[in-house]
């Protein structure tokens, strides 16, 4: 099993929900994050005052697979989330040990 | 709890002494009340007596003074509150609320206590700087007693002139708060807004808008009140912001606007409320208002443009905050000029305001190193100058301005600076003082602690936004 975090543009996030469940991901869970990497942050300027806003918002994903699916999740977030432009964001992979759907008591894969 | 204490104890010993004269005063006032219950403000009343009869109200006029005191209320609540909530941080937005309406509530009731007596009475020997006690408790006043207006043999009830007033030193008080919020101990505040009131706010409108009183004698123009409002105003919180010193984390940590929603809101009830503040002054229903009236929103516009465009070239972006600040500052501009000067020149007047003030909350404010947390200095302050000297320019017939009795530009800017001079240093040294004082007893400032919590829970107890 495999967990894939992405980070991504909060806009993006309707195409790549719909280009996960297209194959097959039944879940995912969403967060509002902020952070920073190359894409620079902007200026704000009130009356005298400028902030330099570092933290730009962005929407983190996260979603436990099956490690077969792997290559065509990240395939899927790869082409939705993409506009070209720096701060499209990252995908992050990781391994998953284990896995319990809480209502039945299932675990490993099949709680997936 | 016992600092608390302190600061009522504090409040009440400053009114006793002036209570135990009240019994004194109230009496014979009352009886001359009776007698001829016509005027007693600003302008030559009418000899009672006399073969003329006693002039009766105008009912437009009095439906128009109460009008004008609704609309300078809702320019203190909610329109100054919310234009000043939305510029604190979430963490301080009660706080600003909370001051805003207590001085509110707070000036009101000293406005009838003795305020209104001091602000517009016959001071005799004092006359020049100070009322008197006659109408403490708003002795003698009846719906049936008058207040003079500017035409001969016009009057309206005393009580609405009386209540459209009290606003004016409600809102002035209140206005100071922007230059203190997110630091200022609230038990300080009230004691502070006790003292200058009644140190600095009440001779001031005296010596502006009183028969006898030292400015007004002179010939000093201030329509509805750019030196008594807001030069006051602004050299207060100037005052204020210098001896509480900067907010804890200024320069360094980000302060922005919380929600400038709620400022794009205030200032449009400012300017809505506005057209009482400054069409309300001229104390009637005629083309006097009108002319107050469309100035309000000329100079407003201009200012508000001014401050758009001077923006959008200086720093690259046209603002929300900008349009609104140029907003304010065009009726802080226009205030003392509304009714004096035509309309061309009132829309010079707030184009000039607009970039001026930019450059006071911008250039002036960082070359000077204050923490004036609102910029009412920059705003109130320098708008007011620029006001009280530009209506000694446009009040020329010549420019379009009503006129003056033996007017001449020179002589009547000298007339203005005098008034703008007088205003900033009488209230730069009371304001200064009351900071002092109280800072040395009971403390001005919130611990940092306090600050760095937010005083909406810290000071409040509660807090504006829960998710």
């Amino acid at each position: 099993m495999k967990f894939v975090t992405a980070i991504i543009k909060p806009f993006k996030l309707d195409e790549v929900r719909e280009a996960l469940s297209a194959i097959g991901v039944t879940g995912l869970t969403v967060t509002e994050v902020k952070g920073f990497g190359r894409q620079k942050g902007h200026t704000e300027l009130y009356r005298g005052a400028e902030y330099v806003v570092d933290f730009l918002p962005k929407v983190k994903i996260e979603v436990a697979i099956k490690a077969e699916m792997l290559e065509r999740v990240i395939e899927a977030i790869e082409k939705a989330a993409n506009t070209g432009k720096i701060g499209d964001g990252k995908i992050f992979v990781t391994g998953l040990e284990q896995v319990v759907r809480i209502r039945t008591g299932e675990s490993g894969p099949d709680a997936l | 709890m016992k600092k608390l204490f302190a600061s009522l104890g504090l409040m009440f010993a400053l009114l006793s002494p002036s209570m135990g004269f009240a019994q004194d005063a109230a009496a014979p006032a009352e009886a001359v009340a009776v007698e001829a219950p016509v005027a007693a403000a600003p302008a030559e009343a009418p000899a009672a007596g006399a073969a003329a009869p006693v002039p009766v109200p105008d009912k437009g006029d009095t439906a128009w003074m109460m009008v004008s005191t609704l609309l300078v209320i809702l320019m203190i609540v909610p329109g100054v509150a919310l234009f000043y909530g939305g510029l604190v941080r979430a963490k301080n937005m009660l706080s600003v609320l909370t001051q805003v309406m207590a001085i509110f509530c707070l000036i009101a009731i000293l406005w009838a206590v003795y305020g209104y007596s001091l602000a517009f009475g016959d001071g005799g020997s004092l006359n020049w700087m100070i009322g008197d006690l006659s109408k403490m408790f708003l002795a003698g006043i009846t719906g049936d007693s008058t207040a003079a207006t500017f035409t001969d043999g016009v009057v309206i009830p005393e009580l609405s002139f009386v209540a459209f007033q009290l606003t004016f030193a409600a809102i002035t008080t209140a206005l100071i708060v922007g230059g203190l919020a997110e630091r200022v101990k609230f038990s300080a505040l009230m004691v502070f807004s006790v003292l200058w009131f009644t140190f600095a706010y009440l001779p001031m409108a005296h010596m502006v808008w009183a028969t006898g009183g030292f400015l007004f004698e002179k010939g000093d123009l201030d329509f509805a009140g750019g030196t008594v409002v807001h030069i006051n105003s602004g050299v207060a919180a100037l005052m204020g912001a210098l001896v509480l010193g900067k907010r804890v984390g200024y320069g360094r940590d980000a302060m922005p606007p919380h929600s400038l929603p709620f400022t794009m809101i205030g200032a449009s009830l400012l300017w809505v409320g506005w057209f009482g503040f400054n069409a309300g002054s001229n104390l009637e229903a005629t083309g006097g208002a009108a002319l107050a009236f469309i100035n309000t929103i000329l100079a407003t516009a201009a200012a508000g443009l001014a401050w758009m465009f001077a923006e959008w070239t200086l720093r690259g972006k046209p603002s929300m905050l900008g349009i609104a600040s140029g907003v304010v500052a065009g009726l802080v501009a226009i205030t003392p000029a509304a009714g004096l000067v035509g309309t061309m020149g009132a829309i010079v007047l707030g184009a000039v305001a607009g970039v001026v003030c930019l450059w006071g909350v911008t250039g002036l404010k960082k070359a000077l190193g204050y923490d004036d947390s609102l910029d009412v200095f920059g705003i109130h302050g320098i708008g007011g100058i620029i006001g009280a000297i530009g209506t000694g320019i446009f009040v020329s017939p010549a420019l379009g301005g009503v006129g003056v009795d033996g007017y001449s530009m020179g002589g009547q800017i000298v007339t203005q600076a005098t008034g703008v001079l007088v205003t900033v240093v009488w209230s730069g040294v009371v304001s200064f003082t009351a900071f002092k004082l109280i800072d040395m007893t009971m403390g001005l400032r919130v611990s940092e602690e306090e600050e760095r919590e937010g005083l909406d829970t810290a000071s409040h107890g509660e807090r504006a936004y829960t998710v």
